[in-house]
């Protein structure tokens, strides 16, 4: 009797192959390739440190900056031309690989986003949904 | 500092050209006037033509105003053996003979990324332009355009892999703005450069022409066909692409081209095609394959519409649900064909 009850098992392989579903990630990675964020929706725990590897597989620079939309107002005509001094604000060099660890003190959705110039418009952004655990 | 820009452009791209021509000409071009009496052609425009296994390519790169340096990267489908001025009315001569007009229906064909450092294989200053040719990846190319200070569009990343994957060739044009200014030349003044590339497999790169763009952006060139016989082209059909000229070149418009400068080469009898491109930019994402043997098979990978052999082309996340996936049907095959024994055993 081995036959169809294995199917829920399968489907379960698929999920966590393809990381959906489970539990808020604390390590999550996110990649970058051909300027775009993988994965785009992330959830994380609130409360608790999160530790973000930010993977830059291509070979330009880009950014990672997560807050909520006056943080991202100001970086669209911002001018700092490298962020390193606060762990919301991240720029990746390029084939790099950085951390950066975050607590998110209230739930909700925050947006990362490159602000490099075009990057933005060209559909650099992501959605981190930050939940109740 | 540098102003970016390596960002909009490429071949065919850089461009609308600025060139010495006299004032019948200039006239009858009803172009924009330049400094120094030079025409200013409206649009983007190319030459192509492609004799005894040698491509030549004439575009012109436009001085786009300011000081410092700006840039443009174009693919090639080999490694030039010549980069030199191109001739002082070439394209112009080519709107000429060819207005803009009908829709002609193309000949029917019968049909990773380095990471080393990109190598320097020419260096050449033409005016006030520096031009030089690379060999590596995109991210090679892309290191070397950062190097020199420049800032590569998002669309970037894609787009040098695009092309590095069929050909590790690419040539960087960098205008020196201060240099251009000292020679009086204004904004839309452009260079006209001939490069020279032997090679089997010819193309025009037309998908760099949309670098830097938003996909809505509108991406107009001309580009002119001298080849042998009637070429075989692809794509044959896409949005914004047009065959607009197809016939056997005028002896006049061969003997006036051969009597530019650096234009010797031109041959006594030619077919010339003219295509037009007015499209978005998210649509141009192809190139144009040419076949001019005659065996009617101009190369789809030359034309990007397939990778080519050995390249991934799959990103990494659809990899692996595609893996999943192929787990799920195979314990799936697996159960059913258990299930089927059990229930006839």
């Amino acid at each position: 009797m081995l036959r169809l009850s294995l199917l829920p098992f399968a489907f379960a392989v698929v999920l966590l192959a393809i990381g959906c579903g489970g539990e808020p990630a604390t390590e999550p990675t996110i990649a970058i390739h051909y300027s775009e964020f993988t994965p785009a929706v992330l959830e994380v725990p609130v409360g608790r440190p999160v530790t973000f590897t930010l993977r830059n597989d291509d070979p330009i620079a880009h950014e990672w900056i997560v807050g909520t939309p006056d943080v991202h107002d100001i970086h669209r005509v911002g001018t700092e031309p490298f962020h390193d001094e606060r762990p919301t604000e991240v720029t990746i060099p390029p084939l790099s690989t950085l951390e950066t660890t975050v607590t998110f003190a209230k739930p909700g959705d925050y947006a990362y986003i490159c602000h490099l110039p075009g990057h933005e418009a060209y559909g650099m952004a992501g959605t981190l949904r930050v939940v109740e655990v | 500092m540098r102003r970016l820009l390596f960002t909009t452009i490429g071949v065919v791209a850089a461009l609308v050209m600025a060139v010495q021509v006299g004032p019948s000409l200039a006239h009858a071009c009803a172009g924009l006037i330049g400094s120094n009496g030079a025409v200013n052609l409206g649009r983007t425009t190319t030459l192509a033509a492609y004799e005894d296994g040698v491509e030549h390519y004439v575009t012109a790169f436009q001085f786009q105003g300011g000081g410092g340096e700006f840039g443009t990267l174009i693919p090639l489908p080999g490694v030039p053996s010549n980069v030199e001025r191109g001739g002082a009315w070439t394209l112009q001569r080519l709107q000429l003979e060819v207005p803009s007009s009908e829709r002609l229906e193309l000949a029917s064909a019968g049909f990773s990324a380095l990471t080393a450092d990109a190598e320097v294989l020419l260096t050449v200053r033409i005016d006030a332009l520096d031009i030089t040719v690379l060999r590596g990846g995109g991210p090679s190319v892309a290191a070397w355009a950062t190097d020199h200070g420049f800032r590569l569009s998002p669309d970037a990343p894609e787009v040098l892999e695009f092309y590095a994957e069929r050909s590790p060739i690419f040539l960087a044009a960098v205008f020196d703005g201060d240099a251009a200014a000292e020679r009086g030349q204004v904004i839309g003044d452009g260079t006209p450069v001939h490069i020279t590339i032997p090679t089997e497999n010819p193309w025009v790169p037309l998908r760099i022409l949309a670098l830097g763009k938003q996909p809505d952006d509108r991406v107009e060139a001309d580009v002119f066909l001298l080849t042998a016989e009637r070429p075989a082209l692809l794509p044959l059909y896409k949005p914004g692409l047009t065959l607009v000229h197809s016939d056997a070149a005028t002896q006049s418009l061969l003997d006036d081209l051969r009597s530019d400068d650096g234009m010797g080469w031109v041959p006594e009898s030619a077919w010339l095609s003219k295509l037009q491109i007015d499209s978005s930019a998210g649509d141009l994402s192809y190139d144009l394959a040419i076949d001019a043997s005659g065996l009617s098979a101009p190369s789809p990978v030359a034309a990007g519409l397939v990778a080519p052999l050995g390249t991934a082309g799959l990103p990494e996340t659809a990899t692996l649900a595609g893996g999943a996936i192929l787990l799920l049907v195979l314990i799936s095959s697996l159960a059913l064909r258990r299930s089927s024994s059990t229930s006839t055993s």
